[in-house]
């Protein structure tokens, strides 16, 4: 049994189905709408697996046109729509409601401008993340934000959780590459915001919509900035015997004015696992680094010969720099694959706090006080620049109440982020996974005004209403 | 009024019975004019967290920014948007507050390809037009939690809820500063010459273009940054890659401090001038095309390799609709209050957006009572 709940279905939408699928029908053609209980399945969760409910009836529409028409239905019906990219969301985002028609961007998926000259792309969101790049790299470009999915996650479900990644530490987050869109509100009404110029000429409308966890509106088209591609990339990797120690270390290099792409960690128990699963190389230690930085050959040794003396200073077990693309990606084969590699493990639950870089040491180190005190084991991999944790708690879902064990750590976890000033979720999102926490970051008065946000945006909160606010809170506004 | 703290200045807005004039430095008086009682948030100063590890520092709204930029450099570290200061352009004087560059989002010609001041905001606590205090964000550099309105409030001038503190990103002093730069071409080519460069992989910080130099030349500019010897290779680069434009020179050994770019930074060759200026952005491709339309007697300087058009022209004059049709927005920043009583200043959304804003403002001050009509 789950413990967080989803609210109940409406059993007067629930009991008018026939008429909505048959009215979406009418408005997208038939071939469009999925209702039949052995299909809709396939939408019942995203990457949050422990919840599901399949839905009402998906809908895969073509073009923004297409995604209005059943806005407008579900607006003049009354019915939830939840929109969905490719549902790889890891917080929930995409779970439908019985009572929801679920909105899929899957074959919204053309590019529609590439501008050089003004370093832009502008796409339908349903094309991956991976294939922007893949759309722009044969001409020395690249699209920045790399989430860990983006072989899978689509631009509309990057937009809606403002997606991070590896490299995010000098290139940023969705919010900071993306130029403008054009969008569906709940109404149905197709609205254009921001351009390739990037900028609002009033309010930052672009800026609160992504990260809005698809509650503010559909977008169909994303205008993207595009980046040259840089002359070179290397990674360095270092061990360090004592977690505490690589924390400093990465605190010091980011003061001594170097700006590597990443910083990324690993703890013993996940590089065991990556071992195991991929050999990589990687050395047993207690906490791994991998340091990247990019620019020329000569570039490259001169950052990091700087970083390599900051390292040194403080006793590695380790510190093995690439000399080939093939020892670079070796040292990033290990991460890469550390999530698949945790699975084979066993059942594990992610997080994603951040917390200032200054208290990375601390953090860890209280996280595995909380370990001890649940009777979980947790391994740690991630971005540390910028103080993104994934803490990994491992459990056996088929154990009676171990899921619940494994969320009470992790809620844990995330208190202690907001405890030493971080944040409940640095670049998964909120969705249902976090929803009940936000009163543990945030005061009320701090929700309602990003609560009024959405009456201004979606009156009748008919979209994705169920994520991001504590059930009690957005009751009144649902009702 | 000048509240002591952030309970003072939300009782203060709470008990107001009319409009409220929000003040910072008062260094950017641009936006309709503002019939109101004055509230500056001058008394709210002082840095409450500098963590130069963690490149995040957390400051009072009404902390000076030569304050802020002093810590910083003593950390070696800066605002690396490179906030305008308009003091020149709009002959104002007084000190400019941080919350003044968030309120207004100011940003400078490293924009082009390090992100604005709403691309380095983390955090902010605000005042709302119902005297509520809120927060959003925090001080780290990732943050889903629940939707951004630290964005929405950057750039919102006062008008959704008056800014009492700011967490903000900063980064690194490069250790040096380099400058490439050809005369003579007009500003399609140096258009072209800009894009060039910002499409290299050579890390550019900085691409303007000034019509009219000390010797009577066009000059086009680009700006790289960084520890020297990378500094050394990337202005080589860069030469070779511009010979095509025409003669280049390149100066380097320019230091962390750079102050020449401060004539792209704040458009301090019109200072003092009676002309209306005006801030357009918009394609860079598109800036030739615009520069072109601008009436006769009229002066301009890009920024942002194009996508940055500032253009001086009489006053009074509706340079939008001189303009037509504009793939981005025009700003009116400097004029008389008539003019900016009578021409939008900030370029018109289409109406949903508009209502959109309208529906938002009306959230955040119901009352009307926060810099009302200042935005539209």
């Amino acid at each position: 049994m789950s413990s967080i709940a989803m609210p109940e279905p409406d059993a007067a939408i629930v009991g008018r189905k026939e008429e909505i699928v048959a009215a979406l029908a009418t408005a997208i053609g038939a071939e469009s709408v999925i209702s039949d209980p052995a299909e809709t399945r396939a939408y019942e969760c995203d990457a949050l697996t422990a919840y599901s409910c399949p839905p009402l009836a998906a809908v895969l529409p073509h073009t923004t046109e297409e995604v209005a028409a059943v806005m407008r239905v579900c607006h003049e019906m009354g019915v939830p729509v939840v929109p969905r990219g490719s549902g790889t969301s890891l917080a929930g985002g995409a779970l439908p409601t019985a009572d929801c028609v679920i909105l899929g961007t899957a074959r919204l998926n053309a590019v529609l401008e590439v501008n050089y000259p003004d370093r832009y792309i502008r796409v339908q969101t349903g094309m991956t993340n991976l294939s922007v790049t893949g759309a722009v790299e044969a001409d020395g470009y690249f699209y920045a934000p790399d989430p860990s999915s983006q072989l899978a996650c689509a631009i509309a479900g990057n937009i809606a959780m403002n997606s991070g990644g590896a490299h995010c530490l000098k290139y940023g987050v969705t919010t900071n590459n993306l130029l403008g869109v054009r969008m569906v509100m709940a109404d149905g009404e197709i609205i254009e915001i921001g351009g390739p110029h990037g900028e609002a000429s009033c309010y930052d409308l672009l800026g609160v919509l992504c990260g809005s966890e698809g509650m503010l509106g559909v977008v169909t088209e994303a205008t993207l900035r595009i980046l040259p591609k840089p002359e070179g990339a290397r990674p360095v990797l270092m061990g360090f015997d004592d977690p505490e120690v690589a924390g400093e270390c990465v605190a010091a290099i980011i003061k001594a004015g170097v700006l590597p792409v990443a910083i990324e960690y690993m703890d013993r128990l996940c590089i065991r696992a990556t071992e195991d699963f991929c050999g990589a190389g990687y050395p047993d230690v207690e906490a791994l680094l991998i340091v990247e930085v990019e620019g020329s050959p000569d570039e490259i040794d001169e950052q990091l010969e700087k970083i390599n003396a900051i390292a040194r200073s403080l006793n590695p077990v380790e510190l093995r720099e690439s000399a080939s693309a093939e020892e670079s990606a070796m040292i990033w084969k290990g991460r890469k694959s550390a999530f698949g590699a945790m699975g084979q493990i066993g059942d594990y639950l992610c997080l994603d706090g951040t917390v200032p870089v200054s208290r990375l040491p601390e953090v860890l180190r209280r996280t595995g006080e909380l370990s001890k005190q649940h009777g979980l084991a947790c391994a740690n991999v991630f971005h540390a620049g910028d103080g993104n944790m994934h803490p990994l708690i491992l459990f056996n879902a088929n154990a009676p109440g171990e899921l619940e064990k494994a969320e009470a750590f992790g809620a844990d976890i995330l208190r202690l982020c907001v405890e030493v000033g971080g944040c409940l979720t640095g670049e998964h999102g909120v969705g249902i996974e976090k929803r009940d926490l936000m009163l543990d970051q945030y005061a009320e008065a701090d929700l309602e005004y990003q609560m009024r946000v959405k009456d201004a945006f979606d009156p009748d909160w008919l979209l994705n209403p169920a994520k991001v606010f504590p059930l009690d809170l957005s009751a009144p506004r649902r009702a | 009024m000048q509240p002591r703290d952030e309970t003072d200045l939300a009782e203060a807005i709470a008990g107001a019975n009319g409009p409220l004039r929000i003040i910072g430095g008062g260094t950017r008086p641009v936006g309709k004019p503002v019939a109101g009682e004055a509230l500056s948030t001058a008394a709210l100063t002082g840095i409450e967290v500098y963590e130069p590890g963690a490149l995040t520092i957390v400051v009072n709204a009404g902390t000076p920014v030569a304050e802020v930029e002093a810590a910083l450099a003593a950390e070696n570290q800066r605002l690396a948007f490179e906030p305008m200061d308009h003091r020149p352009l709009l002959g104002t004087t007084g000190e400019p507050t941080i919350g003044g560059v968030v309120a207004a989002n100011v940003s400078g010609p490293r924009r082009v390809t390090v992100g604005a001041c709403r691309d380095f905001m983390l955090g902010v606590r605000f005042v709302t037009g119902e005297g509520q205090v809120a927060k959003n964000g925090g001080r780290v550099m990732k943050n889903v939690t629940g939707y951004d309105l630290v964005k929405l409030m950057t750039g919102s001038r006062g008008t959704l809820g008056v800014l009492t503190q700011v967490s903000l990103k900063v980064l690194p002093k490069p250790e040096e500063t380099g400058v490439v730069g050809i005369e003579g071409l007009t500003p399609a080519r140096a258009v072209e010459a800009m894009s060039a460069a910002l499409g290299s992989p050579y890390d550019v910080s900085g691409a303007a273009h000034f019509p009219v130099s000390a010797n009577d030349e066009p000059q086009t500019v680009i700006r790289v940054e960084g520890f020297s010897n990378s500094v050394a290779y990337r202005v080589g680069k860069l030469g070779d890659l511009l010979g095509r434009f025409g003669e280049v020179s390149a100066v380097t050994g320019l230091g962390p401090d750079d102050t020449s770019w401060r004539t792209a930074r704040d458009v301090s060759l019109w200072e003092g001038g009676e002309e209306d200026v005006w801030r357009i952005v918009t394609r860079p491709s598109d800036a030739p095309g615009i520069v072109a339309r601008l009436p006769e007697g009229a002066k301009f300087q890009l920024d942002w390799g194009g996508g940055l058009v500032w253009a001086a022209c009489a006053p009074g004059t509706d340079l939008r609709a001189r303009l037509g049709p504009l793939n981005g927005a025009a700003t009116l920043v400097r004029a008389s209050e008539a003019t900016r009583a009578a021409l939008p200043v900030f370029h018109p959304e289409p109406a949903p957006v508009a209502a959109l804003s309208a529906r938002l403002r009306g959230q955040f001050d119901p009352r009307g009572v926060l810099n009302p009509g200042l935005m539209g």
